[in-house]
């Protein structure tokens, strides 16, 4: 049965990496549901989030095939693990005088900011599981999304083991 | 002392132990090639076609074991490259490819003969350069040849800018590599190895099914003992051809779509599967939900994601077959299965699917016996594809590593000359017989005039049907014998080697074969037979496509199931 998994995977901060790992999903027939990149503790390595739909079965073939490149240090599929998930998004928003309240009172519900407001509209950060972006989302679509973005997930092991 | 881009690549190819560089020249490659004759120890092999620069260097490696080198220009004679670089890549064969590629400063420009030929090679590669730094380029060549020959071997590109050959840095060859990501496991598991030597201790009907990771990690003697001291029949992938000799009592031969019928019967029938250095390739297994329904599998390979891929496995063991087996042989019993070893050689006897049709007509299976004849069985055989490469599997028998070249994974037609020309390069002392089909042979037929320069004593047969003989083989048995498109037509090729100043002959009656193949080997040089063979001569045993290894269609044309789940093991 095909269920989301996260995988993390510890690279070398080389050029073409990002588009080793990119072009191997495709090659094997997934569908990347997000990927994050950004550094990690250690200078030179870069830590890649990675969302796939897939069986455990065939998302643990391609993990393997992800660890034979070269700069590919370790590729962890952390989904079953107690693990801290998050996403942060931007959302631009239509707002008028008299809306503006009630979106800021939603806002404060889920923990979120308003970071830019503008005659006409104002933009809100948040930052939690998909779930709670996606709730936010359906509410503040009634006052019409202008624009959004996402950054996907980033995800980390509960407790004092480290994803090595 | 500060060197040229050039001289480091040269010095560092020496440090690396090249004797031999297959290559075509080019505008972004013309300062090393300036450089080349100040290194007298490197050989540069003028290839007519850089696809056959590729493959050359595939067979040199396959024969000597060692990285073979490959050379090309920029644009054009990178993509040349392509189709032998797969080859090498689905074949685990370790080949270094050198391209040049256009000035730093038109990267990313589409500048004259600018192609990404890095990007082009991303999944085709082991692993890949793009070198833009001169002082880094030492430290790239030392570790491109350990990547390429070591874990799982490979292909490996390295893209050299025109300018960076002229730029200078001083020269150190560093000692070692430093690959974060890169670690091949060599050593098995020891509980595993011993969960597999339980498995093994146990098991009535076993199987050892070994392919080319055997002979790359130079196990041949390690895998006899296993087999001998648990009396355990042997077959081997098309690609594991060599690793156990043919002749031994326990061998079995090649399974799969055209296999030996006994040994798809025995891996069908078996309990345990004991896979060496193999990957469960569909053309070895047939229809993978059927295959080998009753068995337990060990399977032994030096790439983790090898293990589990195709079909499912009991006992994985990640490492290098020698170093695996080498622990697992101290942990087996010795033992005899003696009613399985008889059961087998009932099959074998039942289903002869070496034996040669009795007939006047030149057939191919007829020729290929009557070089192993004329051999001894002692010479390099590399084929192309289709009939005549698996007519060339069935009908000579191998005793040695790497003495069957072959392109397997691809199944590139045109593999045989260029291949055959690396072979005899890397083993000037060997006899290589170059068996072509009249197909593949016309589509890298350019590097005759490559033989004749180097003047290379290849012997090539051309098994000349007249057809794309394989692809009308299966016209005939799943296409309602609609020959479309495989009726060929073919020079001269008595005329054409003659053309390129080679010796050549033309047999088409059965009584000239031996004759020829004698005149071929005595000839003190390259030289060419044209064998004109029976033209609907079709290659059996043969599983049809998506079908059980259990089920095969037999000369002539009977279909033979055994029915391995209901077997009566009463007897056994
Ligand atoms: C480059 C390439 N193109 C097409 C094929 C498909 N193909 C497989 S076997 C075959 C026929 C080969 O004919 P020939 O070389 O005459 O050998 P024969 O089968 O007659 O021995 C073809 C076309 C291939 N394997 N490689």
């Amino acid at each position: 049965m095909a269920t989301k998994h996260t995988l993390v995977a510890l690279v070398e901060d080389k050029p073409g990496v990002l588009n080793k790992v990119a072009s191997l999903f495709r090659r094997r027939g997934f569908n990347i549901e997000s990927i994050a990149v950004g550094h990690t503790e250690v200078p030179s390595i870069s830590r890649m989030t990675v969302v796939v739909d897939g069986t455990a079965q065939s998302v643990e073939q391609v993990r393997k095939q992800l660890e034979k490149i070269i700069e590919v240090v370790k590729v962890s599929d952390i989904t079953e693990d107690n693990l801290v998930a998050r996403e942060l998004a931007l959302v631009k928003v239509k707002a008028t005088p008299q809306t503006r309240s009630e979106i800021i009172q939603i806002v404060d519900i889920f923990r979120a900011n308003i970071v830019d407001v503008a005659p006409g509209s104002v933009v809100v950060e948040v930052t939690g599981d998909e779930d709670k972006i996606d709730s936010l989302f359906s509410l503040l679509e009634g006052f019409g999304i202008k624009e959004m973005a996402r950054t996907g997930r980033i995800a980390m092991g509960r407790g004092a083991k480290e994803t090595k | 002392m500060k060197m040229t881009g050039a001289q480091i690549l040269c010095e560092s190819l020496l440090r690396e132990g090249v004797e031999v560089i297959f290559g075509f020249p080019g505008g972004a490659v013309l300062p090393l090639y300036d450089t080349l004759p100040q290194y007298p120890g490197l050989r540069h092999i003028l290839v007519r076609h850089e696809q056959g620069a590729a493959h050359a260097a595939d067979g040199y490696a396959r024969a000597t074991g060692k990285v073979g080198v490959c050379l090309a220009t920029s644009g054009p004679g990178a993509t040349n490259l392509v189709t032998g670089i797969a080859n090498a890549y689905l074949d685990s064969s370790p080949i270094v490819a050198i391209t040049g590629q256009v000035a730093r400063p038109f990267i990313g420009k589409d500048g004259f003969q600018e192609i990404d030929i890095t990007g082009i090679t991303l999944p085709i590669t082991k692993h890949n350069y793009l070198v833009l730094d001169v002082s880094d380029l030492a430290s790239v060549v030392k570790e491109t040849f350990h990547i390429a020959r070591t874990g799982r071997p490979g292909p490996v590109l390295i893209d050299i800018p025109r300018d960076v050959f002229a730029d200078e840095a001083s020269f150190h060859y560093p000692e070692k590599v430093n690959l974060r990501g890169y670690k091949p496991t060599l050593d098995g598991h020891p509980a595993q190895i011993r969960k597999a030597a339980r498995l093994i201790n146990e098991a009535r009907s076993p199987v050892i099914i070994s392919g080319r990771g055997a002979i790359i990690s130079g196990a041949s003697n390690e895998l006899k003992e296993l087999a001998e001291k648990a009396q355990i029949p042997v077959v081997t992938t098309l690609l594991g051809i060599g690793s156990f000799p043919q002749t031994h009592f326990l061998s079995l031969g090649m399974l799969g779509m055209h296999g030996m019928a006994c040994a798809n019967l025995a891996v069908s029938a078996s309990d345990l599967i004991i896979a060496i250095g193999m990957r469960f390739d569909d053309r070895a297994t047939g229809k993978v939900s059927e295959f080998a329904p009753n068995a337990r599998i060990i399977h032994i390979d030096i790439d983790p994601a090898e293990i589990g891929k195709n079909v499912g496995v009991d006992v994985p063991i990640v490492g290098d077959v020698r170093s695996v087996l080498e622990a697992l042989n101290k942990e087996i019993a010795t033992k005899t299965h003696l009613d399985w070893v008889n059961q087998i050689e009932q099959w074998r006897s039942e289903h002869p699917s070496t034996a040669i049709r009795e007939t006047d007509e030149l057939i191919p299976q007829y020729v290929v016996r009557k070089i192993y004849e004329a051999t001894n069985g002692d010479a390099i055989i590399v084929t192309g594809v289709g009939q005549n490469q698996m007519w060339a599997a069935q009908h000579f028998s191998y005793t040695k590593p790497n003495s069957l070249i072959s392109s397997g994974g691809l199944g590139t037609m045109g593999f045989e000359l260029p291949a055959a020309i690396g072979a005899k390069v890397g083993r000037p002392d060997e006899t290589v017989w170059a068996i072509a089909g009249d197909g593949g042979f016309q589509m890298t037929i350019q590097e005759l005039a490559t033989i004749t320069q180097e003047n290379l004593a290849l012997k090539i047969a051309i098994l000349n049907n007249s057809f794309l003989g394989m692809v009308r083989q299966w016209q005939e048995l799943f296409y309602g014998r609609r020959y479309v498109a495989t009726p060929l037509s073919a020079p001269d090729f008595v005329k054409v080697a003659e053309a390129y100043g080679i010796s050549a002959m033309r047999v088409s009656d059965k009584r000239e074969v031996v004759p020829a193949i004698e005149r071929a080997m005595a000839h003190d040089g390259p030289f060419i037979i044209d064998f004109r063979i029976e033209p609907e001569e079709n290659v059996y045993p043969m599983v049809p496509p998506g079908a059980s290894i259990s089920v095969l269609l037999e000369e002539p044309r009977e279909m033979v199931k055994v029915e391995v789940g209901s077997r009566d093991t009463s007897n056994l």
